[in-house]
């Protein structure tokens, strides 16, 4: 027989090997589906990760994908951190991406566009975080709720836009009219998509390591996550802590609306992002929160994703499967994180 | 002595290299009330735990009527006829006392069998003078009378020993009066009781027999607890006699805290009605009263949680403009909350985040928005050492610290920063007897210092023990104010019942 007992104190190899056993267990259990789907499993996970980390051209392609959910991570992290529950990254995401194609439609000078470009677009992201925490400080409305819901609102304006006012004359499809060349993010390696706003992620991460470890802004985030009383009773002001993060989280998720526009579609669509908001929240956990983790969690993400694609044309598997590994690892992740606050015991049988 | 109800042998139990329980023996036989005394950490709680079966024992056996058993949770330890009320009681709010009582007990087909459970209900009722309303959602319970339903919830269940962990520790004095009278004739009807506690009067008052533990271990048994002294007793528990701080002469200075006409409104709980106060430099004032006549709001206006009404305040001559922690603080108010876990401290973090939370954003902690983790870690090792605050380091999560330790923690971060005016909330509740001893020890020094104390206690004893001047709160109000020699218990007691008023 076996029991739980409260842990006095976590041993600090749990914040990589909770991650990693997280990640085996969603792959042991997706393989049951790769092989209902009829193929052969080891086949079907070493075709995804050659597709996305077997030559120097994949893994461009996996750091590409990586580079939103780096941000999108980095946005939800930083709000959990705070328990304020962004779950709105993904409707961040797109405000940024609208706001930043406005931005990079007007002629101007290329580094000013981009420059402005991200300006607009962490503005855009933040002001709709601050939606949520506002109503949340002000009206005790749960932010789990706004947050979530304003997604849909924004992503059906989004279409209202590019369906109306904001199609595209010269194609005549659902989308905006293309940013200037100028404005399109210069790509780092002839012949790939790596562009510069992944290095500007990768950056990131460690800045809101710093942010959150070695500020007093930091501090107080992850003080007021905490215990907000104590929070309060100790002088910090903890709505405008509150409203702080949701301004810092949302900036972050505009970002990689930014990223997306100016890196690789150079221009908004409706399938502009593919959830990158709601796997911010799976990168988040699984990094436990901690910016320098959501790198290599996003890295893991986008390389499932990336060798979904090249899995399903190889095998048959559809590429849905990303989508059920994202869930499953999330699944996995909140369960392993038991055994942060509780060790298992085994006890005699004996009667 | 008849045949024990309940025997504990050998009980061994670790947590990693601690030995929280060593070869305990106990035994509790029917009609007897036992204490378990002993510091925080000496292993009563632990002890419990084996015995309700939380935690499984290293070694040692559990013998009840004679017979050893097996218990591996509460299930068991329930059909082994053992009841435990813990300090933090587990009960559902907003489901009515019956129904709490009725949780997990299989009812007839399916149905939840009402009738029988208030016959039941009843019938404790009559036996032991335990009554409470079925109906009444447990929300709109008093903690008092909680925790009397969390007795009768062991009851209902068939418990023949019933473990009581600290259970005055959230009591007024009125109602532990009840809790004793409830347990005594509980007793004389044949139930075995276990009462754990730290409050030496209350172990010699109530319980037949007695054994204290000490790191872990069984430090001595005391046989006629009534007829042994708390300085005896006192020495079991700690290995060393304990002699009350020395009140050192003290002349009181200015005022520096003066509170005029204060009247708060919004609040939880009793408000405030024009409160007048003054608190000079050099000076203890203690604050008295039951509990709920208008503490909390008091602590909360002083440490700047609460804007008052109207009224006005002054710190050191200077008039407080707008009431929040951080500008009391700055004018020289040091404060200690009365919950350490939920408002002192921040129990997920490092020790050494909770100890500079107030004083994060001042020079001594960060300069620009950026923290110093090097000042800020010197400070914690600083005060750890000064304090002895017992600890693995100050990167500790400061929830694995014991309450006396926690107290200390908060004690050494306000006084490192020498306020003028300290205002401390309930100062040594749950503490054992050397942590309070040390508390006490640094207010009169403080005191000597010049520092103006304002000390809001339910503890008689410590009050005028600490106290220059005790003030009694009744209703929202200053009931009045006793000096020195004219503060007894009587006089206090009838104050705090609104039986007196005198300023």
């Amino acid at each position: 027989m076996f029991r739980l007992e409260a842990r006095t104190s976590t041993p600090a190899w749990f914040n990589l090997a909770l991650p990693l056993l997280a990640i085996a267990v969603a792959l042991v259990l997706c393989s049951g589906l790769i092989a209902i789907a009829g193929a052969g499993v080891i086949e079907a996970y070493s075709v995804m990760l050659s597709a996305s980390l077997g030559d120097s051209y994949a893994i461009t392609e996996t750091l590409v994908r990586a580079a939103p959910m780096i941000f999108t991570g980095l946005a939800v992290a930083t709000a959990f951190r705070a328990k304020f529950w962004n779950i709105g990254a993904e409707g961040q995401l797109l405000a940024g991406a609208v706001a930043s194609c406005a931005v990079g439609a007007i002629p101007m000078p290329g580094y000013l566009a981009m420059l402005l470009m991200a300006l607009v677009g962490a503005a855009a992201g933040a002001i709709v975080a601050l939606v949520p925490a506002t109503l949340r400080v002000k009206f005790k409305v749960d932010d789990v709720v706004s947050s979530l819901l304003l997604n849909s609102v924004i992503y059906y304006a989004l279409m209202a836009l590019i369906e109306g006012p904001w199609k595209d004359t010269f194609s005549g499809y659902p989308i905006s009219p293309p940013i200037e060349d100028s404005a399109n993010f210069p790509v780092l390696i002839e012949g790939t998509r790596l562009h510069i706003g992944v290095v500007v992620a990768l950056i990131a991460a460690p800045l809101i390591w710093f942010l959150i470890a070695r500020t007093t802004l930091g501090f107080r985030i992850r003080v007021t996550g905490e215990n907000p009383e104590a929070a309060r009773y100790g002088g910090i002001n903890v709505q405008r802590v509150l409203l702080s993060t949701a301004l810092l989280s949302g900036a972050l998720a505009g970002l990689a609306g930014v990223g997306e526009v100016g890196g690789v579609h150079f221009q908004v669509m409706s399938d502009i992002s593919p959830g990158y908001g709601y796997s911010g929240i799976v990168v988040a956990m699984l990094a436990r929160l901690n910016p320098l983790g959501v790198v290599p969690a996003a890295l893991f993400l986008a390389a499932v994703m990336t060798g979904a694609e090249a899995m399903s044309r190889a095998t048959g598997v559809p590429a849905f499967l990303s989508d059920v590994i994202q869930g499953t690892a999330l699944l996995a992740m909140l369960v392993a994180l038991l055994f942060t606050a509780y060790r298992v015991r085994r006890v005699g049988a004996s009667a | 002595m008849s045949a024990p109800l309940i025997e504990m042998r050998g009980i061994t139990k670790s947590f990693g290299a601690v030995k929280a329980n060593e070869a305990v023996d106990l035994a509790v036989a029917p009609g007897e009330i036992l204490g378990l005394l002993g510091e925080n950490g000496a292993g009563k709680t632990t002890l419990m735990n084996v015995l309700f079966g939380a935690y499984a024992p290293d070694a040692g056996e559990i013998l009840v009527g004679g017979r050893p058993v097996a218990i591996h949770n509460s299930a068991d330890a329930l059909a082994a006829g053992i009841g435990m009320v813990h300090q933090h009681f587990h009960l559902a709010p907003r489901l009515t006392v019956l129904e709490n009582l009725l949780i997990g007990i299989p009812g007839k087909s399916g149905r939840i069998d009402r009738a029988g459970g208030l016959a039941r209900l009843k019938e404790i009722g009559r036996q032991h003078g335990l009554s409470l309303d079925p109906d009444l959602p447990v929300s709109a319970l008093s903690v008092g009378e909680q925790q009397r339903l969390e007795i009768i919830k062991a009851l209902f269940r068939g418990a023949k020993l019933l473990i009581l962990d600290e259970p005055t520790a959230v009591l007024a004095p009125s109602e532990v009066d009840g809790l004793f009278a409830a347990l005594r004739s509980m007793a004389a009807q044949g139930l075995g009781i276990i009462f754990i506690s730290h409050k030496l009067n209350e172990v010699r008052a109530l319980t037949h027999r007695c054994v204290v533990l000490r790191h872990g271990k069984v430090a001595g048994r005391v046989d006629h607890p009534a007829g042994t002294t708390s300085a005896e007793m006192a020495k079991l528990m700690c290995g060393h006699e304990i002699v009350p701080p020395a009140k050192g002469e003290s002349t009181p200075g200015a005022s520096v805290l003066t509170l005029d006409g204060i009247s708060t409104s919004g609040h939880a709980g009793t408000t405030l009605r024009e409160v007048s106060l003054f608190v000079r430099s050099g000076e203890i004032l203690g604050i008295a009263g039951v509990s709920g006549n208008g503490q909390r709001a008091l602590a909360d206006v002083i440490s700047g949680m609460l804007s008052p009404d109207t009224g006005t305040m002054t710190i050191a001559g200077k008039a407080v403009a707008q009431f929040s922690p951080r500008e009391l603080q700055a004018l020289g108010l040091g404060r200690i909350p009365e919950d350490r876990m939920t408002t002192g401290l921040v129990t997920n973090l490092p020790l050494a985040d909770s100890m500079v939370l107030p004083r994060i954003g001042t020079e001594a902690f960060s300069r620009k928005g950026l923290l110093n983790p090097a000042a800020i870690r010197a400070f914690a090792e600083a005060q750890i050492k000064a304090y002895d605050i017992r600890c693995p380091g100050p990167m500790v999560r400061a929830g694995a610290l014991s309450g006396g330790n926690l107290q200390k923690a908060l004690l050494a971060r306000e006084l490192a920063f020498d306020p003028k005016v300290l205002i401390v909330s309930q100062p040594t509740r749950g503490l054992d007897i050397g942590a309070a001893r040390f508390i006490h020890e640094k207010f009169m020094v403080m005191r000597g210092k010049g520092c103006g104390i304002i000390v809001i206690s339910e503890d008689l004893e410590e009050m005028l023990m600490l106290s220059d001047r005790i003030a009694v709160m009744y209703e929202g109000r200053i009931a009045g104010t006793l000096f020195g020699a004219d503060a007894t218990v009587a006089r206090l007691g009838l104050m705090m019942t609104g039986a007196e008023g005198r300023s």
